[in-house]
This record gives C-alpha cells, structure tokens and sequence, in this order.
C-alpha cells in the first residue's frame, strides 16, 4: 500500500485514492497530536497539516456554502414581481387634443411620461441653443443611436414632428418629478435639487448630469402615438 | 476608571437569593448607582441620559403610532391623519413622536459636538465613538423612513431621492434600486418594508446603544479637561451627586420639549405634509427635515462634473462620504492632547466648523433660486477641509500647555 503525505489529500488525486482506500495516509497517532498542540506556542509543530486540520476546512467550506445559499433567497424576495413586469407595457395615446403649449402625462411602467406640443417660440429657443452650451452632449433619445448629439431635432419627434416632445418626466439626479414651464431655461425644473432643464428636456444647470429620457414610441397615425 | 470592586451588599431577603442566581441588581448597582464619574463632569455631559430618554419616549409613543396605522398605499395618509385628528389622544402622540425625533437629534448633535470639543473621541474611546457614530446613522435611517411613512408630498419626492441614490451607484445602482423598492418604481411593497424596517430599527438601536455604554464603562468618561483619572479623589459616585446634575439638565430639556410639543407642534415639519402623496408630482419646494439640511447641501452643491465622474454620481459620493468620514475622526485627529481647552488653535477651527455647518443647514433651508450655489460649494469644501486636513496637520502648528491633573484645574479655578 502506498503512503500518501497529510499534504497530499489536498489534491484530488489524493483524496480520490483514500476514498477507494488503496492508499494510506500517514497520519500523526492521536497521541503525538495532543503533543503537537502542546508545543504549539513555539510555532513550528502546528505548521504541520493534520486530518483534523483538513476536516475543519472542509466543515467550514461546506458549511460557507449553505449559509450563503441560504441567504440568496432572503435577498430576493425583496427584488420585484413578475406580475409587476407585465404590467402595461405598451399604451397608446391620442394626442389629437393637445394644443400648442399643453403637455399631457401618461403612465408607462410606473412612470410619467410626458407627451409636450411646443410652442414655435420654444422650438427656436432650443434650435438657437448652441450644442457647446450643453452639459450632455448626447440625446439620450431611445428611438435614435446612442452617440447621436443632443440637438434640438434629435430630441423631438423628428424632422416635421418637431414641435413634439416626448420624455420620461424623471429628474436624472435622484429621481424627483420635475415641473413643466418653470426654471431658468423655461423647460423643466426640479424643486429637490434644482436642477434646470431646457425646452427640449436637456440638462443646463444643476447637479443633475444627464439630458432626461425619451422612452421608445411611434407615431401610429398623425393623431396616435404608441409607447413601448 | 477607578471602580470599587463588589460594594454590592444585598439587603433583603429576595435580593439575596437574586444575588446568586441572577445578579442583575448588583449589575445596576455598579454599573449606575456606585458608578464612578470624574467629579468635573459639566451639563454638556448629560445628553447621553437625554438621549436614551429620548428613545424611550420616541418607542412608547411609536408603538401608539404602529396601532392606528395602515401600511398600505391607499390608507396609510388618511389612518395617520385620522388617528391625528379624531383619535383619543392621537392629537398627544402624533406631534409626540414628530417633535420628539426633532428633539431626539437635537439631543444627538449637542452630543456629537460635545465630544469633538472635550477630544472623547480620542484614545482609548474610538471604539465608544465609532459606535455612536452607527448610532446616528441608525437614528437617521430610523428618522427618513418614519418620515416616509406619513405618505404625504414630501414623503414620495423624498423615497424617490433615496433610492436615487442608490441607482446613481455605478453597475449594481438599477439592481439595488428595484431591490429596495420591490418594483419599478415606488409601491406598494415599498411602503410595507419600510413600515417593518422603522419598527425594527429602534431595537437595533437599542442593542448598540448597550455596546456604547458598556464600552464607556470600560474605558471611564472623558471630562472637559480631557485628562485621565489619576485618583479616586477625582471621582464622585453617579447616584446622587451626577445624576442631579442629569435631572436639572433633563427638567430643562423636557420644558423646551413641552413649549415644542403643546404650542409649536407643526414648526419643525412642513405644509405639504399634511397633502397625499403622489409620486406622479413633486411639491414646489422639497426641504428635508432640518436634521438633514446640511447634508442635503452637500449633495446640492456638486452640480459639476469631475474628470469621468458624473455630477450625480460624485454627489451621492460626497454626501455618503461626509457622514462615513466621521467614523475615522479618531484616527484623523493626530493631537496628544483631548480637549480643545488646551488647544487654543483648534478652539477656533472647530468654532469655524460648527458655524460652517449651521451655514450648510440655513443654505438647505433656502430654495436653490435664492442663493447662489457657489456658497454651498465653499461650505462643502471646509467640511472637508476641517476633517482631512486641519484635524491632522492642525498639531503640527500647536502648543500646548497641559495641567497636571483634574485637581489642578479645579484648584486653579478656584
């Protein structure tokens, strides 16, 4: 039978050959062990590896395993339902009432989302805006790629359309509701921070740093628009 | 400490057969009556007692809240508000428990500040320190999400900019923002867990507040000299001599507390308090509770990016780091010497500091069109500058003449 080094049951190899027993381990009797751990202060015949050091280590590995599997579903049952995900994930909404300089809110996935007819004045505001001025210089458009700048045309519903606005109605900082009309920039104002957001909804002043965002729609008709 | 050792002798019958089995009444009797505290402790030194009554008061009258209320998105404003207005007594513990968590950190900060003038955050209570520090950040977590509960205007915009913060984080901010809210966006779920985690909070309180006093026991009370004991004349026993003192400091604190509570009720809170909340709008002037003015200052003031790092993101890294950076004061705070009564420099900074950070609270107070945010950013700047840089290099520019002991001081006084 061959001898295997304490070391050595550290290896796969090594444990698999103990556990057909066709090797032997060669172990310190019980009674040198005691001895072992008497002498321990010294530092030296504790360095040694021992079964018992061995099934310590894998107690406590088996044992680390449970307790963090255990813990997983503790922290997941705090994440959302799936019922919550379903909920309305496409509207559709006529905006054949809305008049120049009106906004209409709509809740899409637990947001609002603003639907805005600007007013020509605003329009050439925003147009007028050079892009240099801009703290995020992209459109944060989800319908556009993701590098397209943040022009004023860019941020509304495209060329012929771009007297619409449409924007998830979310304050880019934290999370608040910003107010409509209001602000330095006469777009939007945050009232929990102050951060002020221009005509088109891009970010101009405050500790928010992102334009807010354009939800993916389209326009089904002239007079209906759907959000997805 | 200087601590007689077992002057505990039990007189009846019952105390005795106690004594033996549980001795919890020789544990009250060192640990309170025959406690030893230095004998030139001041009234600053009685916040700690304030504080635990405070406690007290804010859980009975919280249990009282608990009963009327309704965790649920629907009612939970209009059971609050019910219970407030026709309620037996729900016009007593309503304001009670509102007017007590103000009073609760008015209490704390009088505390805080305390220890950072007499150096009680110094070796060999970094420990006690540290502690209290996780007490405060408990206090507030406690104090935001009661705030939460009342379900009104405030509330929404404030659980929206909470967990804000937490989706600002970088990769995992979506994962921990649904996490907390248990949906998309504020809910249901949301209000229930809260409700449950503001119950559950006060008793995590209680459980480090023990840590934090048996810590102090280890190590004795500093006092206003920041000298260490050196004999037991420098001592007087808790019972009665300290805790008179504790009863005038409380008779008063209770007084201001009353004046609060009976004529005052609404100072502290807001308007838009008393309207449901809609998470759909946001009021026209959002203001934190005062308690939190200063940080919220800090968050305001960062509206610049820095280098790759987002305004939002370095916000939210400011204002967590301004209330983590107090756990390493004692490490940040490089002088031999405790109390600023010897450190006549740092007398004047730290005097610099608490005007800096009432300043903080009064620019949190005002709305962002009113004063120009460079202010906020100067202030931001010092609160930092008092702890990473005057509290470590400060005692290189120092000198400091120290008494010998207690003894000395009290004699030069007289």
């Amino acid at each position: 039978m061959h001898m295997l080094s304490p070391l050595q049951t550290f290896t796969i190899e090594g444990l698999y050959s103990l556990f057909r027993g066709d090797r032997e381990v060669n172990w310190k009797d019980e009674d040198s062990i005691q001895d072992q751990f008497l002498s321990s202060v010294d530092g030296q015949a504790m360095s040694k590896q021992t079964r018992r050091d061995f099934l310590f280590l894998a107690t406590g590995v088996a044992s680390a395993v449970g307790v963090s599997g255990l813990v997983w579903p503790f922290i997941d049952q705090l994440r959302p339902d799936d019922d919550e995900r379903a909920v309305e994930s496409t509207i559709t909404v006529d905006i054949s009432s809305i008049e120049k300089g009106m906004t209409f809110t709509v809740k899409w996935r637990g947001k609002p989302v603003m639907i805005r007819n600007q007013t020509t004045e605003e329009i050439e505001e925003s147009r007028a805006t050079p892009l240099k001025a801009l703290k995020d210089h992209y459109a944060r458009n989800a319908n556009l790629p993701a590098d397209t700048p943040a022009t004023s045309l860019a941020r509304s519903a495209g060329k012929g359309r771009e007297n619409w606005i449409i924007l998830i109605n979310i304050c880019t900082h934290l999370g608040c509701i910003p107010h409509v009309c209001a602000g330095s920039y006469n777009g939007w104002f945050c009232s929990c921070h102050g951060s002020s957001y221009d005509t088109v909804g891009r970010i101009r002043s405050g500790p928010a740093s992102r334009n807010m965002a354009i939800p993916p729609y389209q326009f089904i008709s002239e007079k209906v628009i759907s959000i997805r | 400490m200087i601590k007689e050792k077992g002057t505990y002798r039990p007189k009846t019958r019952c105390s005795r057969f106690l004594n033996h089995r549980l001795p919890f009444p020789r544990l009250i009797h060192d640990s309170i009556i025959k406690y030893y505290v230095p004998k030139n402790l001041n009234y600053f030194y009685t916040f700690g007692c304030i504080l635990i009554l405070m406690l007290t008061s804010q859980i009975l009258t919280g249990i009282v809240m608990a009963m009327h209320y309704v965790p649920d998105v629907g009612s939970a404003f209009e059971s609050r508000e019910h219970f407030m207005r026709s309620g037996r007594y729900g016009w007593l513990f309503g304001p009670w428990h509102a007017v007590g968590s103000s009073f609760f950190f008015i209490a704390v900060y009088i505390h805080l500040a305390r220890s950072l003038y007499y150096g009680s955050h110094k070796s060999p209570r970094e420990i006690v320190w540290i502690l209290g520090v996780f007490i405060y950040l408990t206090m507030m977590a406690t104090a935001f999400i009661g705030h939460v509960l009342a379900w009104s205007m405030i509330s929404a915009a404030e659980v929206s900019i909470a967990a804000g913060l937490f989706r600002a984080m970088p990769l995992v901010g979506s994962w921990l923002y649904e996490t907390l809210l248990g949906g998309y966006s504020i809910g249901q779920p949301t209000l229930n867990r809260f409700y449950v985690v503001h119950s559950l909070l006060p008793f995590v309180l209680v459980f480090l507040i023990v840590l934090h006093i048996w810590a102090v026991h280890m190590v004795g009370q500093n006092n206003p000299t920041g000298l260490d004991v050196q004999s037991e004349r420098e001592t007087i026993p808790f019972v009665p001599y300290a805790a008179i003192k504790y009863v005038f400091t409380i008779s008063i604190f209770l007084i201001f507390f009353a004046w609060f509570l009976f004529y005052m009720p609404d100072y502290m809170s807001h308007a838009d308090h008393h309207i449901q909340a809609d998470i759909f709008r946001t009021p026209q002037h959002v203001v934190p509770e005062w308690y939190f003015l200063p940080f919220y200052t800090m968050l305001r003031a960062i509206t610049f990016d820095v280098g790759p790092l987002e305004s939002t993101l370095f916000g939210v890294m400011v204002l967590t780091g301004s209330l983590l950076i107090l756990l390493f004061v004692p490490w940040l705070d490089r002088s031999q010497v405790r109390s600023a009564r010897f450190r006549p420099l740092y007398r004047i900074c730290y005097w610099l500091f608490i005007v800096d950070v009432i300043f903080l609270g009064w620019l949190g107070s005002q709305s962002v069109n009113d004063v120009d945010v460079i202010w906020s950013q100067i202030g931001t700047a010092f609160y930092f500058i008092f702890f990473l840089i005057i509290m470590p290099y400060l005692p290189r520019f120092e000198k400091n003449w120290l008494p010998a002991s207690i003894e000395e001081v009290i004699h030069q006084k007289k």
